[in-house]
């Protein structure tokens, strides 16, 4: 019975923090529209920033609680809300969705730029040194205590706010109606600013409160914020009492398995994991939407790629592949080499998500499940593992995919990172298992797993450099075949069911079926980008596989232009090739580098089409110029050469590889607009005149009843010869 | 007994009732008309009737089967098909891929061994859109949108084609032709049901015309009985005069 008590209290105050800052999120969704991932970071940021004040500086606790929480944290969440969030009305789930997990990314970066990451820091509790409570059997500390406190006041000062003042009413309105609101005086952006300032004020507390229990790490804290996803799931995102109710669930579920999980080492994950697991759950008995018609008209617009472009595409990749083995270093074709293998988890989402409108946040999970297969299955580099990944990822991707896609838009999202989580926390940590008696497996053995270098036609592909061109004539492949279906009936299909699930189904169309086909194949494709970076990898663990990376990869795919596979090459081009070569170009900036995969996406909402669309409008010239494209690949290659000969460096040669199409679409852009030009004359000139027009923007002459004579068939006696104008 | 029958349907959200005990029927061979001012539930019972909405009671009966218990998807199998009175084409496409997904469609899961690819040509050319049959819907005006929504539900073989405001948008030329496809239609053995607000357009083309206001079906007759109904009068032109 003590035991019990004692777990009741740990759940209840966990309850209570959940509760917290679950309610901050269900106050910026209800009142914005907008559910933000990076709400966990906003606690998380002011955890850091309350050890800084406290336990670092030392100053006393109630100053550094009116600064973070009076001060700090509301001018936080105000900023968000002019410099982020105001920008965001109107955009899809997609890109609301990418704009609020560039956030998260970015503040990770910041804790991270600001607070060194692997450095302890240790946290003491409220009142850490005052003995504890007595609560009849049991006893209760003053932090636990606190925590229980604060949610009960937190919860009763919403109650009331939201029904009895003016801008609590105002919030409601807003949710209602927006437009209707702001006619009947309410300021919605007033209104908003509030909503985001109160909200990152929720977080601070619930961060500062859970610091002390764990430690103090940016990435791990900001995800903590899932359990509290779990909690406002159960009030559909709306109802704050529901949220409370699933806040309870929530951490009582983890105080009795703290208490009262068998020690066993396969369950050990499934505590940590169990926030996930109970989203995941909640989010299958939520009722089905009902199918509705378009609500917001997007702005979006892929344009169906061409044969030729697609050949051209998948050519560059490779030649590009080819270059970067012949140019690099060893230690640099390691680094560079992830472009590709990380650029082919990146394709698997263009079917899913661009075309399909479906967003999947665990396509590292899935790649991680490749790399297990390739690991387990391909011993000697057999490539028949990379069959068998591809396989075994799609039937996982399907498995899941089954449940989850009642769900749509924020819940889907939500949904696949709650399976992330649960992949990452729980299965890849499970040690050697049976399976049905049938055969034992061994996950990633000691927390690592080694992968053999792949081997075929005879060769053995174990040089950074050969992987690099297996990896890029990979990605040209994948892309053909993203392209294909693009051009084909499935695609078709998939940007239909995007634009309107209702229309789809009352044509008769499948959307179960559909959903379910384009998820096994994007995690096909997911696993065979895993099995690739792993035999990159040669050993491979489960931080190689985690929610953050799916996350980058989600982001920066969206950034680059989701719907074409321009975009996926744009991530792996990011992450792989961009990152590393800003912090050797540019030393003194290295520790910002960490910012840049967000800061990308916080500008997301002015163009969803991505970064990639305008660059390729801005080299189309170049297609239709042959003389260039000619001069272009001479040049190309005679600097090819030129490095090959080492008479110049990588530098030079880079700057060269940038430089040389510069000049070349710049030529194309200017003789294109000459030739513009000069048609634009041919036009306006006397002969190109539409017949009926003649003679009305000036007098007639000769030549113009000769024309008319000539195009109707005519003869009139000319003008000049009846001395027209003479007479009166 | 009619093509397609709907008997009792009554819709409730909250406490407003949009749907009040509807009986309505459809024949093969003829267009029905379905008028009344807006807000009257018009396009409430296209939702019910297509699956997009489940009703609070009622039956909706193809051929005599029951239909209420199945998805939009089972219906749209059964003959169902329907345009939206706010567009909902798919906006990425062009005008031949919009048709073409339909076709696809019911080539996946018919035995017709006809070719997609024919199948949609001979639709773009019957609904006259051969001329913008490569141009995204999104460029185009609101009449023509409609015909593009006309020829997708016809790419699925329908049996019952429910056509939600389908001349508005229209020239008064685009409307002279589109009676005429409708009445070809009709005489092709489809049962058309047509909801729309050109009133001269629903008295030339319709065998049978249903009045509804406030949810409740408040006539039903010949054009010419209808246009000389007291309660429809009232409906339109305010209480009796």
């Amino acid at each position: 019975m003590d035991k019990f008590l004692t777990f009741t209290i740990v759940g209840l105050s966990l309850a209570a923090i959940y509760a917290v800052i679950a309610s901050g999120l269900v106050l910026t969704y209800t009142t914005t529209g907008i559910f933000t991932f990076a709400h966990g970071a906003a606690g998380m940021l002011a955890a850091f920033a309350y050890w800084q004040l406290r336990f670092d500086w030392g100053w006393p606790v109630p100053v550094c609680l009116v600064v973070i929480l009076g001060m700090m944290a509301p001018l936080f969440g105000m900023l968000l809300e002019v410099v982020v969030m105001r920008g965001l009305r109107g955009t899809t789930d997609t890109v609301k969705l990418v704009v609020s997990i560039s956030l998260l990314l970015f503040m990770i970066g910041l804790a991270q730029l600001i607070w060194a990451p692997g450095v302890s820091r240790p946290m003491s509790k409220f009142f850490a040194s005052s003995p504890t409570i007595h609560l009849g059997p049991t006893t209760i500390t003053w932090h636990q205590a606190i925590t229980i406190g604060v949610a009960i006041v937190v919860g009763i000062a919403l109650r009331f706010g939201l029904t009895r003042f003016r801008v609590g009413l105002a919030m409601r309105a807003a949710v209602d109606d927006p437009s209707l609101s702001a006619l009947n005086g309410a300021r919605p952006n007033r209104v908003s600013m509030v909503a985001w300032a109160l909200g990152t004020v929720l977080a601070a507390i619930g961060g500062i409160l859970i610091a002390p229990n764990v430690t103090l790490d940016a990435p791990s804290l900001s995800l903590l914020i899932v359990s509290a996803y779990a909690a406002a799931i159960f009030g559909r995102l709306r109802s704050l009492p529901l949220t409370l109710l699933g806040a309870i669930v929530v951490g009582l579920t983890d105080g009795y398995l703290t208490g009262y999980l068998p020690q066993n080492q396969y369950l050990i994950g499934l505590r940590i994991a169990s926030p996930a697991v109970l989203l995941f759950l909640v989010l299958l008995v939520l009722p089905n939407p009902r199918l509705r018609g378009r609500m917001t008209r997007s702005r979006e617009f892929f344009p169906m790629p061409s044969v030729r472009g697609a050949l051209t595409f998948a050519g560059v990749v490779v030649l590009g592949g080819v270059v970067l083995m012949t140019t690099l270093s060893t230690p640099d074709q390691l680094t560079y080499g992830r472009i590709f293998p990380i650029g082919i988890v990146a394709l698997s989402l263009v079917p899913l998500v661009g075309f399909g409108g479906q967003i999947s946040l665990c396509q590292l999970s899935f790649a991680g499940i490749g790399g297990l297969v390739m690991a387990h299955l391909g011993h000697g580099g057999d490539p028949l593992a990379l069959v068998w990944a591809v396989l075994i990822a799609a039937a996982v991707g399907a498995l899941i995919a089954l449940p989850a896609l009642r769900l749509s838009g924020i819940y889907l999202a939500l949904g696949t990172a709650a399976f992330a989580t649960i992949l990452d926390r729980w299965i890849f940590t499970l040690p050697k298992f049976a399976v049905f008696g049938w055969f034992t497996v061994d996950l990633f053995t000691q927390g690592s797993i080694g992968v053999d270098p792949l081997r075929a036609f005879g060769t053995k592909f174990d040089d950074p450099g050969s992987q690099i061109v297996i990896g890029a004539v990979a990605f040209a492949l994948v892309s053909l075949f993203v392209i294909a279906i693009r051009r084909g009936r499935l695609g078709r299909r998939l940007i239909a069911m995007k634009d309107s699930e209702a229309a789809c189904a009352t044509l008769g169309m499948n959307l179960l079926g559909t959903k379910l086909l384009v998820f096994a194949i994007s995690a096909g494709v997911a696993g065979l980008g895993g099995a690739l970076y792993a035999t990159q990898l040669t050993t491979i663990q489960a931080g190689n596989f985690d929610l953050v990376s799916s996350l980058q990869v989600f982001a920066l795919a969206v950034v680059g232009g989701i719907g074409a596979v321009g975009g996926a090459l744009f991530a792996g081009i990011s992450l792989y090739a961009v990152l590393p070569l800003i912090g050797v170009l540019f030393p003194s900036i290295v520790q910002w580098v960490g910012l840049l995969p967000g800061a990308t996406g916080i500008g997301l909402g002015r163009d969803p089409n991505g970064a990639v669309h305008p660059m390729r409008e801005g080299f189309a010239p170049l297609a239709g110029s042959p003389s260039s494209l000619l001069v272009m690949a001479l040049a190309l290659a005679a600097l090819y050469g030129l490095r090959l000969a080492d008479a110049i460096d990588n530098w030079t040669f880079v700057i060269g590889l940038f430089v040389i199409p510069l000049i070349a679409t710049a030529v194309a852009t200017l003789s294109a607009a000459t030739r513009q030009r000069v048609l634009a004359q041919l036009e306006s000139s006397p002969d190109r005149t539409p017949l009926e027009w003649i003679g009305i923007d000036r007098p007639w002459t000769d030549a113009d009843v000769e024309r008319l004579d000539r195009e109707l068939g005519t003869t009139s006696v000319l003008a000049s010869e009846l001395e027209l104008h003479g007479t009166p | 007994m009619a093509l397609l029958e709907v008997s009792g349907v009554t819709v409730r959200f909250g406490g407003n009732v949009a749907l009040d005990d509807v009986e309505f029927a459809a024949e093969p061979g003829l267009v029905t008309g379905l008028i009344g001012p807006n807000g009257a539930g018009k396009t409430t019972l296209f939702n019910v009737i297509t699956g997009l909405l489940p009703p609070s009671h009622g039956q909706v009966r193809l051929d005599g089967r029951s239909l209420t218990r199945l998805s939009p998807t089972k219906r749209a199998r059964l003959g169902m098909a329907r345009t939206f009175q706010r567009l909902e084409l798919f906006s990425l496409l062009s005008v031949r891929e919009n048709i073409w997904v339909a076709a696809d469609v019911r080539k996946g899961w018919s035995h017709d061994r006809d070719d997609p690819a024919t199948v949609v040509e001979r639709i773009v050319e019957q609904v006259g859109l051969t001329a913008v049959a490569d141009a995204r819907v999104d460029s185009l005006p609101t009449g023509q949108c409609r015909l593009v929504e006309l020829g997708r539900c016809l790419a699925t073989k329908p049996k019952v084609l429910l056509l939600d405001e389908p001349a508005s948008g229209q020239d008064e030329n685009e409307t002279v032709v589109f009676a005429e496809l409708l009445r070809a239609l009709a005489a092709d053995g489809m049962a058309v049901v047509l909801v729309e607000h050109d009133v001269h357009l629903v008295m030339k083309v319709c065998a049978q015309v249903h009045v509804l206001d406030f949810g409740r079906i408040i006539a039903s007759g010949t054009p010419s009985e209808i246009q000389h109904d007291e309660a429809v009068l009232s409906a339109y032109l305010g209480t009796n005069s």
